[in-house]
């Protein structure tokens, strides 16, 4: 197996006397697309939360291309790469698609304090967010306002959004989630079609399309990791059946 | 023309656009010189619009843009009258030295407040920024050695303006003044809402879970936009203290600070023209309707908040631009 890129040693977060995360260890290698997968309240969205510093855990560390961020705050985390999307659209509804992108963009370059120069004047980063949206076939809607797009398309938004960070660890909370199955499996397509050594975590609950993107699957329950390991070794495991695919599926 | 475009050409094009002085906006200055000649009897008034303008616009960067609320601004209003009119007593005459020194002391206090404001948001905003102007209201009326306390700042003597121009009593070097500096403020806060800074701070204001997560430092861009909103603001009130001669505890009372804000978001918030608009519907409202019924007339102007707000969501600019958005459509 190739370097590990991010990795948690023994990370711990209890809500009140609710374990949210019991003793999570995991170990992303460069360039893998692994699922995340496991009931609802299985503590998913939490281990987002604290890998992205949005949330401080009680215990453990979190270890970013061999150094350790546990206390780094979740901009810090962007700046060297680890950046994440949202479950529920997290976007600048009042902004042009264009715009958010390049904001983003502007941000990592440090173009973002300079008050005096025009926005057009950085034509560099107009020309990479256009491409980005293009790339996610948003092209032809990019001067368009956020909240006037269709929901699909803010999926989309909120993708190109963390492209534009430039990650090399992308963490997908949903990234699916309200899109109807015919999308769905479009917009899993332009994940699968990011660069090679981009690692890439999603969390997904359509299991049809998890065991077609994902390399590895990690299933949560219960704030612990229950198993760990290939798509056909999960769905053969009795375990994960019982307390994942026995009840039916979630979302 | 768009379609002989290459797409990617095409947001340059609409960004661009954006930046672009529009028709209107030439208009709209040039008939800012039309009080000289139409209403030279209210040059008085049409100054200290432009210098409520001003401060609306002050306001309008920090709550319109970066979506910060301040129920407090006048704070850095009143530092910077106070400032002016303190020390022309001590001798700095030269109206241009007292404005920049008024921008300095506003822009100082408001650099130190921005630390706490940063880290705040909505009703906690409210609270802090009202706590922060009530302080310096009640330091200014203790303080009356300096301040003149609730009797005024007495003996202010400022000088011919560029060395030249008296300010009479007829308010022609008053609003020649007040215009230069707006104008001057104007072009300074559209260079910054146009600029990559002022799209973050757009960012900030639509979604500030989400700045962290593209690696925004938003509360550094936050104390940055405080800092030069609370310099603009001491600019306008050292205009007035030098326009009027005079300073009085009301530059720092609440009653300021809500005018301003009832401004704003009545001529609308987020487009820099709304706050100009705002004040001057807000100040020549309230002449006349204070000339029908001394006593009474904030009923006129408490209706026309409540107007204006229920018809018109974006204030009075934001029905304009539908106004002529539906105008243009209509004919093709």
């Amino acid at each position: 197996m190739s370097e590990t890129v991010l990795a948690t040693r023994g990370l711990r977060k209890n809500f009140g006397s609710l374990v949210v995360a019991g003793d999570i260890n995991i170990e992303l290698p460069r360039g893998a697309r692994h699922a995340l997968i496991g009931p609802n309240g299985a503590g998913k969205t939490t281990l987002i939360n604290m890998l992205t510093g949005m949330l401080q855990p009680d215990a453990g560390q979190i270890m970013l291309e061999g150094a350790d961020v546990t206390g780094l705050k979740p901009a810090a985390r962007v700046h060297r790469g680890l950046v994440r999307t949202f479950q529920i659209n997290t976007l600048f509804p009042r902004l042009c698609a264009i715009e958010a992108v390049t904001l983003a963009i502007c941000e990592r370059e440090g173009h973002a304090r300079n008050w005096w120069r025009r926005l057009p004047v950085y034509r560099d980063a107009v020309d990479e967010a256009y491409a980005i949206l293009a790339s996610l076939q948003l092209g032809a809607d990019c001067t368009r306002v956020t909240r006037e797009l269709a929901y699909g398309q803010q999926r989309l938004l909120e993708i190109s959004l963390a492209l534009a960070a430039k990650p090399r660890v992308l963490l997908l909370d949903e990234p699916a989630a309200g899109v109807p199955r015919s999308e769905s499996s479009a917009l899993f397509q332009a994940i699968a079609g990011l660069p090679a050594d981009i690692t890439v975590f999603f969390i997904e609950h359509d299991m049809d399309i998890v065991f077609k993107f994902a390399s590895r699957i990690i299933v949560l329950v219960g704030g612990r990791v229950l198993v760990e390991g290939a798509p056909s070794e999960i769905a053969a495991d009795q375990r994960v059946r019982e307390v994942y695919l026995g009840h039916g599926k979630h979302g | 023309m768009a379609a002989v475009l290459p797409p990617q050409a095409a947001p340059h094009e609409f960004l661009r656009a954006r930046t672009r002085w529009h028709p209107l906006e030439i208009v709209f200055w040039l008939s800012t010189l039309l009080p000289f000649v139409v209403v030279p009897e209210y040059l008085q008034l049409a100054s200290q619009i432009a210098i409520a303008a001003l401060f609306a616009i002050s306001l309008d960067l920090i709550l319109g843009y970066a979506g910060i609320v301040s129920i407090g601004h006048a704070a850095y209003f009143g530092l910077g009258a106070y400032t002016a009119g303190i020390l022309s007593k001590h001798g700095i005459g030269e109206p241009v030295v007292l404005l920049v020194l008024g921008a300095i002391v506003a822009g100082v206090v408001g650099y130190a407040s921005s630390f706490i404001i940063a880290r705040f948001r909505h009703l906690a905003l409210i609270m802090i920024t009202l706590g922060i102007c009530l302080m310096f209201y009640e330091a200014a009326n203790l303080a009356g050695w300096l301040t003149g306390g609730a009797d005024g700042l007495q003996g202010i003597k400022i000088g011919p303006l560029a060395g030249t121009f008296k300010f009479d009593l007829y308010g022609k070097t008053a609003y020649s003044y007040s215009l230069i500096v707006l104008f001057l403020c104007f072009l300074l806060a559209r260079r910054l809402t146009h600029s990559p800074f002022g799209l973050s701070l757009r960012g900030i204001r639509e979604n500030a879970v989400r700045m962290p997560a593209i690696g925004a430092p938003s509360d550094a861009h936050i104390r940055k936009v405080y800092t030069i909103a609370a310099a603009i603001a001491g600019i306008a009130g050292a205009v007035l203290a030098q326009t009027t001669s005079t300073v009085s505890l009301e530059v720092l009372g609440f009653q300021r600070s809500a005018d301003v804000l009832v401004m704003l978001i009545m001529g609308g918030a987020g487009k820099l023209y709304g706050g100009i608009l705002g004040s001057i519907v807000y100040m020549v409202a309230r002449d006349q309707f204070s000339g029908i019924n001394p006593q009474y007339w904030y009923f006129w102007i408490g209706l026309m908040m409540v107007l204006v707000v229920m018809y018109l969501p974006n204030g009075l600019l934001g029905g304009l631009e539908k106004l002529t958005a539906r105008w243009r459509r209509s004919p093709t």
